[in-house]
C-alpha cells in the first residue's frame, strides 16, 4: 500500500473498510505530518482528541460513512473545547462552548478532527499573511504564500497532513488558495452549508466548503455537511443529495468562458494553462462559448463595500466584555472598547471595519452600501442571463500563481485584486470550484468552474471529468 | 407674558415585552427574578459564529397586536441591525426593524368620558431587549459607579415597539390612551403590561405650538415613564417647561429627557458623546418574515372582542355608563363575570353590585369575583330578590356575605335564616303603628315637620324585624300613619 498520507479520503475509507488499516493508524500517520508542521498549516493540533475519536470509531460495531478519516478545520469554525481564534489575537486562547453545525455533522458522519488550520485574521486576506499567528507557507514553494484566507486548510491538504479539510469562502477564500496550492476547493451555493458556528466575516457572502485532492473527495465531504439547519435561517436544502461524480465525458455540456476574466490582469502563463484545460474539456465533448458579465468591472468595488460593511457589525461583538482579549489598562468603558480593539485586531481588519463603518454611515449609506447592493442585484441578473445559454462558466481561479511572501502586503489594493476572478460568483451566491489544471513556472494554476445556484452535482461532474482528462499530479515538488 | 395660546403635540412610543416562552432569537426561556445569567446561550451572549433565529410565536403575537391596533400587516417585513456599543448589547447591535416593520400604519380607537377618540399608529415593530445593567457605588448610574454588572437573562427578550402619530394633546389624553392600549394588549395575551417591572415602557415625544399653527414645534423625548400617573404628570411638566421657554423668547432644544416623579424635575438624559449614528442595515443572518396571508386572516378572524368594542356594546345594549364599562372591562375575567351576572339580572344592577358590594366584600377576603364562592348565578339571584322586594337590601348584603363565606344558594339561605322580606303589608302597618305609639315624642316632632325622624322609625323597624322589613315601604307607612294616628 502507498504511504497512508498519500491516500485520498475515498481510498482511505476503502482501506479501513477492507480492514487494511485502522482509523487510529491513519490518524497517527497524519498527526505525525501535522505536528512536524513545516508549512505552519495548523494553529492547533489536538492529538488526544483526534485519537480518542479514531479509537471510538474503530471500536464501534458499525463503521460510519467517513470511517474515521482525519479532517482539518479552518480556525474560523467554532469547535467545542478546541481553541478557536479565527486567526486573531482578540480571540487568543478562546475555547468555544459549542461546535459549528457543519463540523458536528462531519463528526457524526465519522470524520476525525485533527486540528485547526491557519487563516488570515477573520478571513480577511488572500495570502494567509494576515494571520496574527504568522503566515502559512505554500507546499510548492516555501517562500510563497498558499493563498487565503483559508491558506492553512489548503496547504494542509496539499502537504498531505490531512486528505481533506474545511475552509470558508467569502470572496474566494477557498477557491484561490486551492488554486495556489494545486488542489480542489469548492464553495457551495450560498445557504447549502449551515453557517452556524462559522465566525462571521461577511454574513451574506460567507460559505463553508471542502478542500480535497480529488473532486470526488470534495463531493464526498460536502455530501455530509449540506442541508437546512434550524440554527441558520439562511440555510437551505438542496433539491437532491450530493452524488459522487463518475462520468468521464462532457458531451453536450455548454461551457461559457468568461471573457472579462481571460484578458487583462490575468498572467499570460495562467491564461495559457487555463486555455489548455478548456481545450481538454472540449475534447471530452463540451462546447465552449464566450460569455460576458457586463457588471464584472464593478465586482471588486461592490465586494469591498458589502463585505466590510457587514464585517464592521459582525466584529463589533469583540469588545472585551464577555470573552477574548481585554485590555489590561482601561479606566472607563470607552477606553476598554478602544484599547481592547486596538490591541486585538490587526491592520487589515481595522482597515475593513473602518471602511464598512463609513459605508454604512448616515448620509453615505445610499451612495455606498445601498448602491453596492443594487450592483449586486445586477450581477445576479448577469449570471441569470449567462445561465440561460450555458450550463457552467469557466475562468482562471486566480489571476496569478502563488506569489512570494511579503510581495503584496504593503499594497492592499494589489492584494484585493487576487480575488477578481472569484468575487463575482460570491456576490451572486453561486456554487463555484477550483481544480488544478496545470503548472505555470512550476506552480499550480487553478481552473474555476461555476454553475447556477444549486447545480452542485452538475458542477462536480464537469470538474471530475476534466480532472481525469488533465491528470494533474497534486504532489508538490519536494513533499512527495 | 404674551397672550399666545399654546397647544401640545404628543406622540407615544411603547415598548411591550411579549409573552412568549422563549427569547426573540434563541431558545432561552424568559424568566424574571432568576439568578443572573442563568438563561443564556451562545446566541444571546453573542458568541463567535452564533446566529439568530426568529421566534415564530413573537411574530404571531405581533400580528395579533397589529390587528388590534387596526394596522396593516405588510406582505413582508425585514429585520435590521441597529449598531451601537454598550455592555448590555452583546452583539453591539440590536436586531430591530427599520423601514419594513411587521405592522404598518393603523388607527387605534379608545373611549373616554367625552366620547370616542382615534390615535394614528405609525407602525409596530419587533426587536430584542437589551440585557440588564446594575451599577453599584456612586449614585446608581454608570458614570461614577464602582462596579457594573450585566445580567443577560433579559437580553434578547422579544419586544413590540408601537409608535403613535402625534395625535395626542395632553398628558391626560396620553394616559387615557395608554391605559386602554395596555388593557387591549394584556387582554389579548400579548404582554403582561407590568409597567413597574418594566415589561411595558412608554416614552413620549412632546412639542408645543401656538394654537392654529400647522407646523410642529421642536420636540423633546421624555423617557421611560413607568406608571400612568408619571406619564400624565411628566408630560404636563414638560409641556409647561416648553411653554415657559417659548414665552421667555427662548427655543426648545431637541433632546432626550428624564422626568423625576419625586421632585417633579426634568433633566437631560443623554449627553452629546452618546449621540448615535445607528448605521442601520438589513440583518443578513435572517430571512424576511413573509407571513402566510391565510394565516394572517385567520388570526384576524380569531380575535376575541376587543375591550373598546365590548365597552361600546355595554353602553349601547346594556345602558352602562362610561365609567361602569371602563371599570368592568379591566380584565377579561371580570368582564366575563359581569356579563354572566348581567345575563340573569338587570345589567345596571349587576354593574352596581359587581363594582360595589361584591368587590367590597371580596376585598376583605382578598379574592376576585371569578375565583370566589359567589357564582354569577348566585349574585344574579340576590339581585333578583332585592328587585322583587323579597329581601331587603341589608339582608341581601348579609346573604351575600354568607355566600362569600360558605357558598350556597341565596334563596335557601334566605329561607333557612328567615331573612325574607315581610311581604304582608298589614304586618308592617301594625309594626309602624306600634312604634309611633312607643315613641310618641319623636312622632310628635315628626308631625311638627322634623322629617329626619322618618329615618329613626325606619331604623327601629329594621331592628324590630331583624332587617326583614323593606325600608322604603316602612318610610312610606311612617309618613302615612303618623298623620292618621
Ligand atoms: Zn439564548
Amino acid at each position: 500500500m502507498a504511504e497512508l498520507t498519500d491516500l485520498t479520503a475515498e481510498e482511505a475509507i476503502a482501506a479501513i473498510g477492507a480492514g487494511e488499516v485502522s482509523s487510529v493508524e491513519l490518524t497517527e500517520a497524519h498527526l505525525a505530518r501535522a505536528e512536524s508542521d513545516t508549512w505552519h498549516s495548523f494553529l492547533e493540533v489536538d492529538r488526544e482528541r483526534a485519537l480518542a475519536a479514531a479509537r471510538r470509531i474503530d471500536a464501534a460495531p458499525e463503521r460510519p460513512p467517513l470511517a474515521g478519516v482525519p479532517v482539518g478545520i479552518k480556525d474560523a469554525l467554532s469547535t467545542k473545547d478546541l481553541t478557536t481564534t479565527s486567526g486573531s489575537k482578540i480571540l487568543e486562547g478562546f475555547r468555544p462552548v459549542y461546535t459549528a453545525t457543519c463540523v458536528a455533522r462531519l463528526e457524526a458522519a465519522g470524520a476525525v478532527v485533527l486540528g485547526k488550520t491557519n487563516m488570515d485574521e477573520f478571513a480577511m486576506g488572500s495570502s494567509c499573511e494576515n494571520s496574527a499567528y504568522g503566515p502559512t507557507r505554500n507546499p510548492w514553494d516555501l517562500d510563497r504564500v498558499p493563498g487565503g484566507s483559508s491558506g492553512g486548510s489548503a496547504s494542509s491538504v496539499s502537504a498531505r497532513q490531512v486528505p481533506w479539510s474545511l475552509g470558508s469562502d467569502t470572496g474566494g477564500s477557498i477557491r484561490q488558495p486551492a488554486a495556489l496550492c494545486g488542489i480542489v476547493g469548492m464553495k457551495p451555493t450560498y445557504g447549502a452549508v449551515s453557517r452556524y458556528g462559522l465566525i462571521a466575516f461577511a454574513s451574506s457572502l460567507d460559505q463553508v466548503g471542502p478542500f480535497a485532492r480529488t473532486v470526488r473527495d470534495s463531493a464526498l465531504l460536502l455530501q455530509h455537511m449540506v442541508g437546512h439547519d434550524p440554527m441558520d435561517s439562511t440555510s437551505i436544502d438542496l433539491p437532491e443529495p450530493i452524488a459522487l461524480p463518475s462520468r468521464e465525458r462532457l458531451d453536450g455540456l455548454r461551457v461559457g468562458v468568461i471573457e472579462e476574466l481571460m484578458g487583462e490582469g490575468v498572467d499570460a502563463g495562467v491564461r495559457a494553462t487555463v486555455e489548455t484545460a478548456l481545450a481538454a474539456m472540449e475534447s471530452l465533448g463540451a462546447t465552449l462559448h464566450p460569455v460576458h458579465i457586463p457588471h464584472a468591472k464593478y465586482a471588486l468595488a461592490t465586494y469591498y463595500l458589502i463585505a466590510p460593511a457587514e464585517c464592521s457589525a459582525n466584529l463589533a461583538r469583540f469588545d472585551g466584555i464577555r470573552y477574548g482579549h481585554r485590555t489590561a489598562d482601561a479606566h472607563d468603558l470607552l477606553e476598554t472598547y478602544e484599547r481592547t480593539r486596538s490591541e486585538g485586531f490587526g491592520p487589515e481588519v481595522k482597515r475593513r471595519i473602518m471602511l464598512g463603518t463609513f459605508a454604512l454611515a448616515s448620509g453615505y449609506y445610499d451612495a455606498y452600501y445601498g448602491q453596492a447592493q443594487r450592483v449586486r442585484t445586477l450581477m445576479v441578473r448577469d449570471f441569470d442571463d449567462i445561465f440561460s445559454e450555458v450550463d457552467v462558466v469557466a475562468s482562471p481561479t486566480s489571476p496569478s500563481v502563488a506569489f512570494p511572501l511579503g510581495e503584496r502586503t504593503a499594497d492592499p489594493y494589489t492584494m484585493y485584486l487576487s480575488d477578481i476572478c472569484t468575487i463575482p460568483m460570491s456576490l451572486a451566491g453561486l456554487p463555484a470550484m477550483s481544480i488544478p489544471c496545470g503548472l505555470s513556472d512550476g506552480l499550480p494554476v487553478g481552473l474555476q468552474l461555476a454553475g447556477p445556484a444549486l447545480s452542485e452535482n452538475r458542477l462536480f461532474e464537469a470538474a471530475h471529468a476534466t480532472e481525469l482528462a488533465l491528470g494533474f499530479d497534486t504532489r508538490p515538488g519536494g513533499t512527495a | 407674558m404674551s397672550d399666545t395660546r399654546w397647544e401640545a403635540v404628543i406622540g407615544i412610543e411603547i415598548h411591550a415585552q411579549l409573552l412568549t416562552a422563549t427569547k426573540m432569537f434563541c431558545g432561552c426561556r424568559l424568566s424574571f427574578g432568576d439568578d443572573p445569567n442563568t438563561h443564556t446561550c451562545p446566541i444571546c451572549l453573542a458568541h463567535p459564529g452564533a446566529l439568530p433565529v426568529t421566534n415564530a410565536e413573537a411574530v404571531r403575537l405581533a400580528i395579533i397586536a397589529g390587528h388590534a391596533l387596526g394596522c396593516e400587516i405588510p406582505e413582508r417585513s425585514v429585520f435590521h441591525r441597529k449598531n451601537y456599543f454598550y455592555p448590555d448589547l452583546p452583539k453591539a447591535y440590536q436586531i430591530s426593524q427599520f423601514d419594513e416593520p411587521i405592522c404598518g400604519p393603523g388607527r387605534f380607537r379608545y373611549l373616554s368620558d367625552d366620547g370616542e377618540h382615534w390615535v394614528g399608529i405609525t407602525r409596530a415593530h419587533l426587536e430584542e431587549d437589551a440585557a440588564k445593567l446594575t451599577h453599584t457605588g456612586g449614585d446608581g448610574r454608570r458614570a461614577g459607579a464602582e462596579r457594573s454588572s450585566v445580567d443577560f437573562n433579559r437580553g434578547g427578550t422579544p419586544l413590540l415597539e408601537i409608535v403613535t402619530e402625534p395625535d395626542l394633546r395632553s398628558g391626560a389624553e396620553a394616559s387615557a390612551f395608554l391605559k386602554q392600549l395596555r388593557q387591549t394588549l394584556v387582554q389579548l395575551g400579548i404582554t403582561d403590561g407590568n409597567m413597574e417591572q418594566g415589561s411595558m415602557r412608554a416614552d413620549a415625544n412632546i412639542s408645543v405650538r401656538p394654537v392654529g399653527q400647522a407646523e410642529f414645534g421642536t420636540k423633546t423625548e421624555l423617557k421611560n415613564m413607568n406608571s400612568f400617573t408619571f406619564l400624565e404628570r411628566g408630560i404636563g411638566a414638560e409641556i409647561a417647561r416648553q411653554i415657559e421657554i417659548l414665552e421667555d423668547g427662548g427655543s426648545v432644544v431637541q433632546e432626550t429627557l428624564h422626568f423625576d416623579p419625586v421632585t417633579g424635575d426634568i433633566h437631560s438624559l443623554r449627553s452629546k458623546e452618546e449621540a448615535h449614528d445607528y448605521r442601520y442595515f438589513p440583518e443578513p443572518d435572517l430571512v424576511p418574515v413573509v407571513p402566510d396571508r391565510a394565516w394572517v386572516d385567520e388570526i384576524k378572524a380569531g380575535l376575541p372582542e376587543l375591550p373598546v368594542d365590548r365597552r361600546d356594546r355595554w353602553r349601547s345594549d346594556l345602558g352602562l355608563t362610561f365609567e361602569d364599562a371602563e371599570v368592568l372591562s379591566e380584565s377579561p375575567e371580570l368582564a366575563a363575570y359581569f356579563e354572566a351576572v348581567a345575563s340573569e339580572a338587570s345589567p345596571k344592577s349587576a354593574a352596581n353590585w359587581v363594582r360595589g358590594e361584591l368587590r367590597a366584600q371580596l376585598r376583605e377576603v382578598d379574592q376576585e369575583p371569578w375565583e370566589s364562592n359567589v357564582t354569577p348565578s348566585a349574585l344574579a339571584a340576590i339581585i333578583g330578590m332585592v328587585e322583587g322586594r323579597e329581601v331587603s337590601m341589608p339582608n341581601a348584603k348579609a346573604v351575600l356575605a354568607e355566600v362569600v363565606e360558605h357558598g350556597g344558594d341565596p334563596a335557601e339561605i334566605v329561607e333557612t335564616k328567615g331573612l325574607g322580606a315581610i311581604s304582608d303589608d298589614s304586618e308592617l302597618v301594625a309594626l309602624v303603628d306600634r312604634l309611633l305609639a312607643e315613641h310618641a315624642d319623636q312622632a310628635q316632632q315628626l308631625r311638627d315637620g322634623k322629617d329626619k325622624l322618618i329615618g329613626f322609625f325606619v331604623g327601629q323597624a329594621m331592628k324590630a324585624t331583624q332587617g326583614r322589613a323593606d325600608p322604603g315601604r316602612v318610610g312610606e307607612l311612617v309618613r302615612e300613619r303618623v298623620h292618621s294616628a
